[in-house]
């Protein structure tokens, strides 16, 4: 029987004090639960998400057969974070637009939408959210924190802020901060998206407008970078878009009448299946992904930097942290290069702390860390499953 | 089991409590022992996915990387020990990693099939490379780039202002202290830095 999931809201009264000075006053969190919580109540296991994922991580919603969660190969019954030993939260950020409040919502200051108004929410503010959702749950500390990407920076900023409330971290194809680079391709998605004349100052909502060309773009942009140069030209090459398939159809690939067919010679026509499959990604994230919400998460991963307020020394920045760690990086990863997740190993020893590092040589870029990998599974698996000989 | 024995021969030189770091760390094994039998902590270095996950599965920390990139990760003077067991003759630049042994550890210990063990001598003279137990591979498939005796060390270990501990020879899981670099097809140096 596959694991049903079921969403659940939290209200919280007391207001929210932000990195940014601003206050969130009144929110609720989108979260949900599998497994059991024990009588000790140390079984719990937080997954943080990245940038365009939800407190969905695993499981289906019932009578939605194809409902899975964004993390559901990891999270299961017998899965390497088995739900059947651990109690495990999925939980939404503030600002994101899949349930926890969000610029969608209603700010109470206004009765209109937040839009553009939502305040800047950081790393830290959401682990202090998610903190907050712990309180109310009666977890003092958690068995793990887990999280891939932007997830494993707030796994990591767990451990610094709460040192005392978590045993293991497992923080999977992350960093330490951003690189110039990373942030260059973060500004180019901002741009694209503030740009369209359909966004209006990020207050497209009153008009009943969505900024569907800035969101496909930053989207497209994003793409990209999660894929490896290999694995995009094992998956399209130079493939050509098969003559008959239709205009923002999922592009099929291994056509071999595709590869011979002439060009069109068209400038803006869909020629080559990459960019059939980039329309095709961005199209979709339009539908769903709010623009004011993709510009927040943007600038959290570009803000975050625990060593900023340590003049740079990331050594010093991790000293607080208690927990054990596993890290976890790809190869082929160039947007969380396996040399950030070196730098936090290496900050990690020199604190004398227990730490494992996994680095699997993996084709898929970024993308790695959502994929079924046997060494990436194993290796959590097998770290998981001694943080459940330590409950026994 | 000689295996165990030549183990608990190399554990015997770790003090009591020791912070390790130990090179080549196969599955783990040897760390483990030491954290239950020796109350060392420390850290593991591997290139191989299966030996990391051995690691991960038996509680031992595993950093994985390649030890013919360096060992940047870790800071001067970091260690009690230094282990390098059978590690050594598997690296492309096997003085370096001596060099950076010294340099993370306040002592080391390096353990390294002897190629001047008698059997191996033999089959040199009878004009073949050796295969044997300890020396298992042929020629043209072996991962021992860097074959070295037991007297070849000692120089090397000169070379870099190594200050030899204690060495010896281990052979069917004895300490061997007369003629080792014969009578031995396993050389053992504890070493520090030269002051």
């Amino acid at each position: 029987m596959p694991l049903l999931a079921t969403t659940q809201f939290q209200h919280f009264s007391e207001p929210l004090a932000l990195q940014c000075g601003a206050v969130l006053a009144d929110y609720r969190l989108a979260f949900e639960t599998y497994g059991r919580l024990n009588a000790e109540r140390s079984n719990a296991v937080l997954v943080c998400h990245a940038l365009n994922a939800s407190h969905h991580v695993a499981g289906v919603y019932e009578g939605r057969e194809k409902s899975e969660g964004w993390w559901d190969n990891m999270i299961g019954p017998g899965k390497p974070v088995d739900t059947d030993r651990f109690f495990v939260i999925g939980i939404n950020n503030p600002g994101s637009c899949f349930g926890s409040t969000g610029p969608m919502d209603t700010n109470p200051a206004t009765g209109e939408a937040y839009g553009a108004d939502f305040p800047v929410v950081t790393v830290e503010d959401w682990v202090h959210a998610q903190a907050r959702l712990l309180d109310v749950l009666g977890i003092g500390q958690l068995a793990a924190v887990l999280g891939g990407s932007l997830g494993g920076m707030q796994a990591l900023s767990w451990t610094l802020q709460y040192p005392e409330r978590v045993r293991h971290a497992v923080v999977v194809a992350s960093a330490p901060n951003l690189t110039a680079e990373n942030i260059a391709f973060n500004e180019v998605a901002r741009r694209a998206i503030v740009t369209d004349p359909d966004f209006h100052g990020g207050h497209f909502y009153r008009h009943g407008l969505v900024p569907k060309r800035g969101l496909r773009i930053a989207r497209m942009i994003g793409h990209i970078t999660y894929l490896s140069d290999d694995v995009m030209n094992e998956k399209f090459g130079r493939s050509l878009r098969p003559l008959a398939q239709r205009e923002g159809a999922a592009p099929t690939t291994d056509d071999p009448a595709a590869l011979l067919r002439d060009y069109h010679y068209s400038t803006q026509d869909i020629e080559f299946q990459i960019e059939s499959y980039l329309r095709y990604q961005g199209d979709k994230f339009s539908e769903y992904f709010d623009a004011n919400t993709y510009l927040l998460i943007t600038r959290a991963l570009d803000y975050f930097d625990p060593a900023r307020a340590h003049g740079g020394n990331l050594t010093q920045a991790l000293a607080p942290a208690t927990a054990k760690f596993l890290l976890v990086s790809f190869s082929t990863d160039w947007r969380f290069a396996p040399a950030r997740s070196r730098e936090i190993v290496k900050a990690l020893l020199e604190n004398r702390r227990d730490v494992s590092y996994a680095e699997i040589d993996a084709p898929h870029g970024h993308d790695a860390f959502l994929l079924d990998d046997a060494r990436y599974l194993g290796v959590v698996g097998a770290y998981f499953e001694r943080i459940a000989k330590e409950l026994a | 089991m000689t295996e165990q024995a030549t183990m608990q021969a190399l554990a015997a030189l770790v003090p009591e409590g020791s912070r390790v770091l130990d090179l080549g760390c196969g599955d783990g094994a040897m760390l483990d022992y030491l954290q239950r039998a020796r109350r060392c902590s420390g850290y593991g270095v591997e290139i191989d996915d299966a030996n990391v996950l051995a690691c991960v599965r038996r509680g031992v920390n595993a950093i994985q990387l390649n030890l013919d990139e360096g060992l940047a990760i870790f800071e001067d003077n970091s260690f009690d020990v230094v282990l390098q067991i059978d590690t050594l003759p598997h690296l492309r630049n096997a003085e370096v990693m001596l060099r950076e042994t010294a340099r993370v550890g306040r002592t080391g210990i390096v353990a390294f099939p002897n190629f001047a063990h008698w059997p191996n001598r033999l089959s040199v003279l009878r004009g073949r490379m050796p295969v044997t137990r300890r020396l298992p591979y042929q020629w043209y498939d072996t991962p021992n780039i860097r074959v070295g005796t037991y007297k070849d060390f000692e120089v090397l270990a000169h070379k870099n202002r190594l200050r030899i501990l204690d060495a010896f020879g281990m052979q069917e899981g004895q300490v061997v202290r007369w003629l080792p670099n014969a009578r031995a097809g396993t050389a053992v140096f504890h070493f520090e830095r030269a002051a």
